[in-house]
Parts: structure tokens; sequence; C-alpha cells
């Protein structure tokens, strides 16, 4: 369980890094927090042939409001920063429900918000709730710089938009319209464990209280985090009753989604595990986007 | 039989260096021009080897050697047994087939050793062994214990002509008489799994050859120093007067570390001996999935005979057991199972019947359990589903197949570990019962507290489980205890120690014979220099064995302080106390010498000593039991299932236990919480998931779940008192009494949480996943 030998780099500024990745591309990895990319080294299911460590660049840790209500939250930013922030727990409350389910607060001390998007594991929290939430990401090389919408942004299983040369600096969160409610559900065997199924769902109620918008993404479901389409065009215009609620999550089970299977993890008791937590994450960000319930 | 010392609940004397960083762990050893061990381990379960091509290794900068089990010479041959067959039962099948140092021809499990680097650094070591080329011939994988035994299965050993590696077939009484005239059969088919030990450490050894003083020390997690010694002098051809193995601070044993013999032991020393130079090996995570022995699966067909009101006539129990690619612990495992199925019950006819299974899998020895968790499991399954059919309260049907407190001891009639005839010593069954179910407020519960839960939509289930534990068993263990002029005592054993506070507990037992306080009290443990003899720590017998030897040494020596003290302060023994370090008469304080000064006096360094003197108040003593002392408990539990998700959460826990004298109240709860830890991931977590080919699924605790913290629930004990009659002090074992109730009682509490479904689990562990599978099924049934 030791890392095949790598040269390592640690520039002191983005530019600096910037140069870097345009001169190895493929032949270099960015350690961010290292919690994900650090074990499969040392398992050397990674081996790559250079680091490049962002931990000295101090200016892309930050949260920052944006002008519209959002937040801006820098790539190297820890979870554990973004997760006792008073900015995000009041304007996206939902990133607060998901981040005691990343793994441990030792984790989160070290693991960062952007390194976990980067990383894109179909399983990750991070991924599906700012996909939920409608994020965009930030992504600079040495030949200029672009946002990428989380629509388009996963491509598959560890697999982004990103090229070798570039570096994703910042995401943004838009601002939630008014009578929104969110709500985050999961099912894991044990605190810290990997998450079977998660659901961030994002509602926003009419002033008649039928769904002007909903959002709803799932992670462990899929190739990437996955954004249930259907399910929630199946509640456009609509009250949220346990009927429709459980028609969008029938359709987020069996149309939106073809689960598979793994060792902890039937396809069946997957599907079930999506009927189940899409229908409580609806029904609880109804109640929250009526001010029924925090 | 609480003592001033002796059943208190003193902290613990090794925890301040624990806890600090300050105790020296196997890793920790770092010697001047030390090499480092990476070995090169087959990713095939079952594969030819062709051949081997170390070169580019060889030409690494920075590797010293690298070896493959032709470079071993006559050292590499099969390893010894560390267990033999059992001796006393007719028409046992046995076919030896132990483990080698590294792969010659053939690799028969994934993780298996084909070849050793040996570098400046482990880093160095790792990227070399990659650098290693061998080419194998795959074979087809035999996994699948039913398979296996089956017409045209691949086979492990072609000599052998057989997966079969052994046979072994007891009955008392007649079981097929029982079942004529029993009212009532029920049958059972049950699939038990366990998984692998986790120990927080891993394996490691340090091995160091001294030219100049032509000895070998070497660092060891070894449960069983003296015999590792003994073995490896063997091995290596050395006199035992040559070897020195040191088992440091271990972090956690639990089984696996007591097998002798393994690969990484004879290759690492024989490394050293080779170049002269102290070599380490390291084991991580990855490589302990696929190196350390493990307990795994066991099938069984049972069934159970009994009058229509309740009475046990027979059980009959056909199992299989999977004994990896090797059987170098031999028999140990079935054996306790088939002594612990019949648990705390009278059975009077009971056939009992195994086969083991070679599967191209890491070889099994007993974890924490050892065996007996099976048995437990199938017992008490049939128990409850005999409860069921006859409309009788699950309690009951045990409480009136128990063997009473006055039928002690009592004989199964089934040979066990120690190939004796099994003997229950001495217990109060039915007092654990009843405290169990007081604990958890058995009757409360179900007729109030359960309906009223169900009517708030909740899921909650009462799961209780009765079970034995079979300890202490021989051969034998010793201790030697010197008072020194100091006036502190030196303790010496030869049991290893990973964790069970022997440094603590031990040192209770010498200071309430000698009257000086624990901490004056210095253990060593592990240290072949520092005793001589030994077996090792395994089957819950450190406190038992040892500990009996530790307290007749004390006697000895108490005998020599009582009778020095006697001539120098002109009292007669008689009316001597020890306390405080000090000798007194009892009634004049004032006339008193302290232990140091007795000490000098008894180590004099001119004059003349009386003919025929020892020097020193120093004893030595051995203790050895006729048969193994069963201690036993009874362990209830209630368990919430969540209905949307199955997954399942133990709300309370209690523990009825009686392991005779207890030494320190906190370190006994701490072996329970512990146990009880290992049970939990036995009922819902741990199952090692192998493909087909024999590759490993969850070879990372990633993957594969261990109980945490988190997932443990609130555990309340309850300590009652039969004292055994096998040692004076009354002692019996408790290392494993946690781990083997807990999974009959998880499963009976979930299916008693979800009554409308009526499930008849005979699995374990549950997963969320396999409970909706089960439920799933039910709903269709
Ligand atoms: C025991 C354990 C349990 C865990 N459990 C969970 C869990 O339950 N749920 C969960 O969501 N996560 C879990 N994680 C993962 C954790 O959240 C990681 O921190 C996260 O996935 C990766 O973030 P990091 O900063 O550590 O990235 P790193 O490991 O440093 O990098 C991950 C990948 O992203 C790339 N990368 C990182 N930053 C950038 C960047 N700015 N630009 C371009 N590429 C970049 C790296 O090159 C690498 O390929 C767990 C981790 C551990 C160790």
């Amino acid at each position: 369980m030791k890392p095949a030998p790598f040269d390592y780099y640690a520039p002191a500024s983005v530019d600096e890094a910037l140069d870097i990745l345009s001169e190895k591309g493929y032949d270099i990895k960015v350690l961010a927090g290292g919690q994900s990319l650090v074990p499969s080294m040392n398992f050397r299911l990674a081996q790559p042939p250079a680091l490049l460590d962002l931990n000295n660049i101090p200016d892309l840790a930050y949260i920052k409001p944006a002008p519209d209500g959002g937040v801006v939250i820098g790539a190297m930013t820890r979870d554990s920063d973004v997760e006792h922030n008073p900015m995000v727990a009041e304007r996206f409350p939902v990133i607060l429900q998901a981040m005691p389910f990343i793994a441990h607060p030792q984790i989160r001390n070290r693991g960062t918000f952007g390194g976990a998007i980067a990383h894109a594991d179909p399983a990750g929290h991070l991924p599906a709730v700012t996909l939920a939430l409608n994020a965009r990401y930030h992504i600079r090389s040495k030949n200029g710089d672009r946002w990428v919408g989380c629509d388009e942004f996963f491509l598959g299983p560890f697999t982004t938009a990103m090229e070798p040369d570039e570096l994703l600096v910042e995401v943004e969160i838009p601002a939630l319209p008014a009578r929104t409610g969110t709500s985050y559900h999961q099912m894991a065997r044990q605190a810290g464990a990997q998450a079977l199924v998660g659901v961030a769902a994002v509602v926003t109620l009419d002033p008649g209280e039928r769904v002007a918008a909903a959002r709803i993404a799932l992670l462990s479901v899929g190739e990437t985090p996955v954004l249930a389409g259907r399910a929630a065009a199946s509640l456009a215009g609509k009250l949220l009753t346990p009927e429709t609620i459980e028609a969008a999550a029938e359709a987020a089970a069996t149309v939106d989604t073809d689960p598979g299977g793994d060792i902890h993890c039937s396809p069946e008791y997957r599907r079930h595990l999506i009927r189940v937590l899409v229908a409580k994450s609806l029904e609880e960000a109804g109640e929250r986007a009526r001010g029924k319930r925090g | 039989m609480a003592g001033k010392y002796l059943g208190q609940r003193l902290k613990r004397n090794e925890d301040p260096r624990l806890l600090t960083g300050q105790a020296l762990f196997v890793d920790d050893v770092q010697l001047p021009g030390m090499l480092h061990a990476a070995f090169l381990r087959s990713d095939y379960a079952h594969a030819w080897i062709k051949s081997i091509d170390p070169s580019a290794a060889r030409q690494h900068p920075g590797v010293v050697a690298v070896y493959t089990a032709a470079d071993l010479g006559k050292i590499w041959k099969p390893g010894p047994l560390n267990v033999p067959p059992p001796s006393g039962i007719p028409g046992v099948v046995f076919n030896q087939r132990t483990q080698v140092p590294m792969a010659k021809d053939k690799v028969r499990h994934q993780g298996e050793a084909v070849a050793v680097v040996i570098a400046e650094s482990r880093y160095i070591a790792e990227d070399a062994a990659a650098e290693i080329v061998v080419d194998y011939e795959p074979l087809e994988a035999v996994i699948d214990l039913e398979k296996a035994l089956g017409e045209g299965s691949p086979l492990l050993y072609e000599d052998l002509g057989t997966n079969l590696a052994s046979f072994v077939h007891q009955e008392n009484g007649s079981y097929a008489e029982a079942a004529a005239r029993a009212d009532l059969i029920v049958k059972t088919h049950i699939v038990m799994e366990r998984g692998t030990a986790a120990a927080l450490e891993n394996r490691g050894y340090v091995a160091s050859w001294d030219n100049k003083s032509q000895s070998l020390t070497m660092w060891a997690t070894t449960q069983g120093p003296i015999a590792l010694r003994n073995g490896l002098a063997t091995i290596l051809g050395l006199s035992e007067h040559q070897i020195r193995v040191i088992a440091p601070f271990v972090g956690g044993g639990f089984g696996p570390k007591i097998l002798l013999y393994q690969p990484e032991e004879i290759v690492v020393s024989w490394a050293s001996l080779q170049l002269g130079r102290p070599v380490k090996w390291i084991e991580d995570r990855q490589e302990n999935f696929g190196d350390t022995s493990q307990e795994r699966r066991q099938i069984h067909e049972a069934e159970m005979a009994l009058t229509r009101d309740g009475k046990i006539l027979g059980v009959k129990d056909v199992f299989i057991h999977d004994t990896g690619a090797y059987n170098s612990y031999a028999l140990t495992i079935p054996l306790n199972t088939q002594t612990h199925t019949t648990g705390p019950y009278k059975v009077a006819n009971y056939l009992t019947e195994y086969r083991v299974v070679f599967t191209n899998r890491i070889l099994v020895t007993p974890l924490r359990g050892a065996g007996r968790t099976y048995g437990t499991f199938v017992m008490e399954r049939l128990m409850d589903k005999a409860a069921k059919r006859l409309g009788m309260d699950r309690t009951e049907i045990r409480r009136m197949n128990m063997i009473q407190p006055d039928e002690f001891p009592y004989k199964t009639g089934i040979v066990g570990q120690d190939f004796a005839k099994n003997v229950l010593d001495s217990g109060n069954y039915p007092a654990a019962l009843d405290k169990a179910k007081e604990m958890i407020g058995y009757e409360a519960f179900l007729k109030e507290e359960q309906p009223r839960l169900r009517a708030e939509g909740k899921h909650v289930g009462l799961g209780i489980s009765f079970f034995t534990e079979g300890s202490g068993v021989g051969p034998y263990e010793g201790a030697r205890i010197t008072v020194e002029a100091s006036g502190k005592v030196n303790l010496s054993t030869g049991v290893g120690t990973q964790g069970q506070g022997h440094f603590t507990s031990f040192a209770q037992v010498a200071a309430e014979q000698l009257g000086v306080d624990p901490k004056n009290i210095f253990v060593t443990t592990g240290d072949t220099e520092a005793f001589h003899w030994g077996a090792g720590t395994f089957a819950s017998r450190g406190a038992t064995v040892a500990g009996s030897a530790v307290n007749a040494a004390a006697l000895l020596v108490r005998q020599k302080i009582l009778k020095m003290a006697s001539k120098i302060l002109e009292a007669p023994e008689e009316e001597l106390e020890l306390a405080d370090g000090m000798v007194r008469v009892a009634d004049i304080p004032s006339r008193c010498i302290s232990l140091a000064e007795l000490a000098v006096k008894a180590n004099p360094s001119r004059g003349a000593v009386e003919p025929g003197t020892e020097p020193g108040l120093e004893a030595t003593a051995y203790f050895g039991p006729p048969y193994g002392a069963t201690a036993y408990g009874c362990c209830a539990m209630i368990v919430e299932v969540d209905p949307d998700t199955f997954n399942a959460r133990i709300q309370r826990l209690v523990m009825a236990h009686d392991c005779g004298t207890v030494l320190n109240p906190m370190i006994l709860e701490g072996q329970i919480h512990g146990g009880v830890g290992l049970g939990l991931g036995n009922s819902f977590f741990e199952k090692l998931e192998m493909d087909d080919n024999g590759q490993l699924q969850n070879a990372s605790f990633m993957d594969y779940l261990i109980p945490r913290a988190s997932d443990l629930p609130p555990i309340e004990i309850a300590h009652l008192h039969t004292p055994s009659p096998l040692n004076p002090l009354g002692i019996k074992g408790v290392g494993e009494a946690g781990a083997i109730p807990i999974p009959p009682a998880f499963v009976q509490a979930v299916e008693d949480a979800l009554p409308e479904y009526n499930l008849e689990i005979s699995e374990a562990p549950l997963s969320p996943n396999r409970l909706f599978q089960i439920v799933q099924a039910a709903k269709q049934a």
C-alpha cells in the first residue's frame, strides 16, 4: 500500500499551477484534499507520474456571496468550512444536510468542495447536491477560462468535461427563488459509509401551492449523478399530494434511472430505495416550500 | 470472591502508556541497517505457476535480494500442523495440507505469496515487486462448498483426488430413535458467515540475526510467542536457545495471530539469517484481506425432535465447513461447533456430523467465537422454530430444556477441541435467563410497549438468546514471580497479550496474595527471554489458565515470605498478615518488615545460607486444568427496523453473564463490549464477498463493513458468579462471550419487529439488502 514513485509540484499561485498543467497535461494529477486520490495511489490503482499540489495556493479557498443571492465557493475550500458557514446554512440548507454524510469530520477537514466535484464519483454527495442546485463550475486553463453548467459537467464515472490542462477554480450556486424548499435523504449501511442511494430535491411552489419548478438529483444510481427529469416534469403545475409524489417517485425509479447492483445493493433494492427516498425528499421539500418546516 | 485487589474495578496499568503512544508495537522497532520486505502475491485464486522471472526486480536500485520458493532450499516445505486432528473419535478422516512459505508450482488462493523482495525501504520493495514477472496458467477456482464436493469439481490437490479435507461423525444416544417417538420435528437449513478479524494492528515481524552472538531476535504480532520460537528453531535449524521471540504490545489478536508458521514468519526470519541484517515486514490492510486467516461459511442441515409439550428428545446437525486452501489448524472450529450446538440444553440424543472442504481461499482458523457462534445460531434458531410451532413462549421452551444447577458436572458425550469428552462444569442457567429477561423488561415490552410502538407505526422487536462458551482449555501455562530488593514485584508469564488487560488482571491476582499494590507489580508477557514455557492466548484461556498459574506462583512466594518473616518477627505464620508491601504481626502492626528488606535477606551478599535454600523471594508455578471451564450467558436486545430502508438498529442490549470469579469487572465488561461488536458484525455487517473466480470483492474497509462506535448500542451487563470448580480461583473465560449470542438474538428480534411477514430467517449476516429480499420473498409466498 505504498504509491508508485511520482514527481511533485507545489505552486504558490493559480497562474503557476496553470503553467505546469499546460506543460504536463496527461502526465500530472491535481492534488486537492487527497481523500480520494491518495487512497487510490496507495492501492496503485492510480499511478500518476506527477502531482500538482494545490494546498499552497491560499486564494483558492473562500466562500463569497454572489450578487444575486447565491454563493461562490472556491475549489480548495474544505468541506468542513462549507459545513460550518452561516451564509451557506441560510441560503442552501440542503448542502448542510448532505455534509454529515460525507465520511467523517477528519476527512471533511481535508477533503475539498472542488475536489469532490472534480472527482465526479457517481456515489459522491456534492456532485448530486450541486446538480440539484443547478450550479455552474468555473474552469481555468493557461489559455483562458470558461463556465460549465452542472447539466453538462458530469460525463461518466470519475469523468468530467474538464480537459487535462484545466483546473476547477470555483463553484457558483445560484440563488433559490422564493417559496423553494429543499431536502436531502440517503441510505447508507452505517455512518460514513458510501450511500446506496442519495436524493437531493429542490422544489419551488407557485402561490397556489402548485409545483412551479423541481430539480431532483440522485447519487449512486448510475454512471454519473442523475437528474430525475421525468419525475420532476410529472410534478409540473401539480399540487404535491401522496399520489403525485408517488407517481414522481415511480418515474424516478423506473424511467429516469436503470440502476445496477453491487455487493451491498441489488438492482431491485436500489429501485426500492429510489422510490422511498425520492418520495420522502419531495414531501419534505414541499413542506419546507410551504414554510411549514424549517 | 472480591478481595482487596482481586475483583476490583481497577483502571488498567498499561493504559497510560498505550494512550500516550509510549507502548512498543512491532512497527515501532527500528534497528540500524534494517531492511524491508514486500511480498508479491497471487492475483489468481487457483493457477499453475509456469515460471517466475525476478531478474528485473533484482536489478532495481536499493533491492538487496529477491527470493522465490526455489531459493528457499530445504526450508521450503509444508509447515507443521498447529493442532493435530482429534484422537478419541472413531472414523475421523483428516487429509493434512498445511501452509507453505511461498507457493511453488501452484497458487491456491488470491493473496498467496509467490516471491519476496528485500530492499532498503518498503517503497523500493513494492516498486520492485511490481517488476517480477510471473507466468500463470489459471485454473477454475473452487469456491462453492457444495460444488467442491461434487463430481467433476476442479481439485486443489490432485494427489488427494478430492476436495474433502475432513469428515467427523459423533453421536450421543440415538437421534433416529428419538425422532421415531417425537411429536414434532422441526428442520432448518442454515447458512452462516463470519469474516476477517480486522484487528486494528495487522500482522508484522521484525527479525534480526546477530552473527556475533549467533542469535535471532524476532518481534512478532503473535498470540503464541513461545510456540513460535520453538517452531522457528526447528524450521531454521537453530537451537531454541538461539531465538528470542518478543510479542510486544499487539493491537488485537482475535485468533488469526495464534496461527503459527505463517509464511511471512518463516521467510522474514530466514531472510535475516541469509543477509545478516534485520528485516521488517508489516502487513498492510490490503494484504491482510488475502493473507491472514479468516473464519467463513458453514452450511447446516439441522433438525430437532420434541415432545408436544416442548421437551427436546434429540438434535441432528449435519454441516459443511470451509477450511480454505490449507488445514494447518486442523479441526478446532468445527469441533467447537459440535460441542457448543446443544449449548445449555439437555439433549439426550445428539447426532453431529461434518465435512470440511478445501476451497481456493485463504485458510480458516479460529476467530473469536471460533465455531461456537455457528452452533449457537443453529440451536437457537431451532428453539425459536419449535416455540412457534408449539405456540410456546420462546423463553419457556428454553428454560424447560436447560441443564439445572444441581446437574453439574454435565457430560454431553461429544469430543471437543481439547480432545476430551465435553463436560459442562458448573452454572445456573435459568438464573441467567431470568436476569436477562428482567433487564430487558421482557413481559412489559411484549405486552405493553411493543403494541404501543406498533400503533405508532414503529417496527420494534425483541430478541433473546442463550449461549455457552467453553473456555480455559489446557495444556498449561506458567508464571514466575520475584519480589525484588527494590520492593517491586516482577511477574512473567509465557502467554502473549493483545489488549486483554493482562498487565492489570495478572497483577491483581498476585497483589491479592502478596499484599502489594498492583501498580508495583511489573508484568511481562510474550517475551521468551522472560519466561520459557507456555502455549499462548487462545480459547479464552489467558485469565483462567495463566491467571491460575500466577495465583499458584504468588502463593508459593507468599509461603516463602511467611516462613522467613515468621523467624525474623518471631511470630507464628498464622499471626502474620501481608499488606501495603509489608509483613506484620496482625495484632501488633509495629512489629513488621517490608518485603524489600525480606528480599535483601533472602539474597544475602555474604555469609552462609542454609543448605538447600533457594535464593530470593521467587517462585515458578504451572497450572493445567483437567478440562475447560464453561462460561455462559443470556443476551437480549431491542431492535428497530426501518420499514422503508430495511436498516436495523439495536436500541438496547443486555447481557447476563457468568464467568465465575471476576478478576476485574471493568476489563470483563470491555471484553464483552468488544465481543458484542464482533457479534454485531456477524449479524448485520461483515461478509467477505467472493466471486466465482475467487476474487474478493471487498478487500478494504470501504466495502467490508465492520461495526463502528456509532453502530454499537448501549450495553448493560449483569455478572452472575458461579465459581468454576476446575481452578482454585474459580475463573472461567470471557474473551469470546460477546461474539456468540448476538446473531441469533438479532435475527429473532428482526422477525419479531416484522410479524406481518412471518419471517423465518436462517442466515447471518443479514444486510438491509438481504432483509429487503427476504421480505419480498415472504410477501410473494
Ligand atoms: C474514508 C472515506 C470515506 C469517504 N466517504 C465519502 C462519502 O460517503 N461521500 C462522498 O461524497 N465522499 C466521500 N469521500 C470522499 C471525500 O469526499 C473526498 O474528499 C472527495 O471526494 C475528493 O475531494 P479531495 O479534495 O479529497 O480531492 P482529491 O482526492 O485530492 O482529488 C480527487 C480527484 O479530483 C481531482 N481534482 C481535485 N481538485 C481539483 C481541481 N480543483 N481541479 C481539477 N481537478 C481536481 C484530482 O486530480 C483527483 O483526480 C470519502 C473519503 C474517504 C477517505
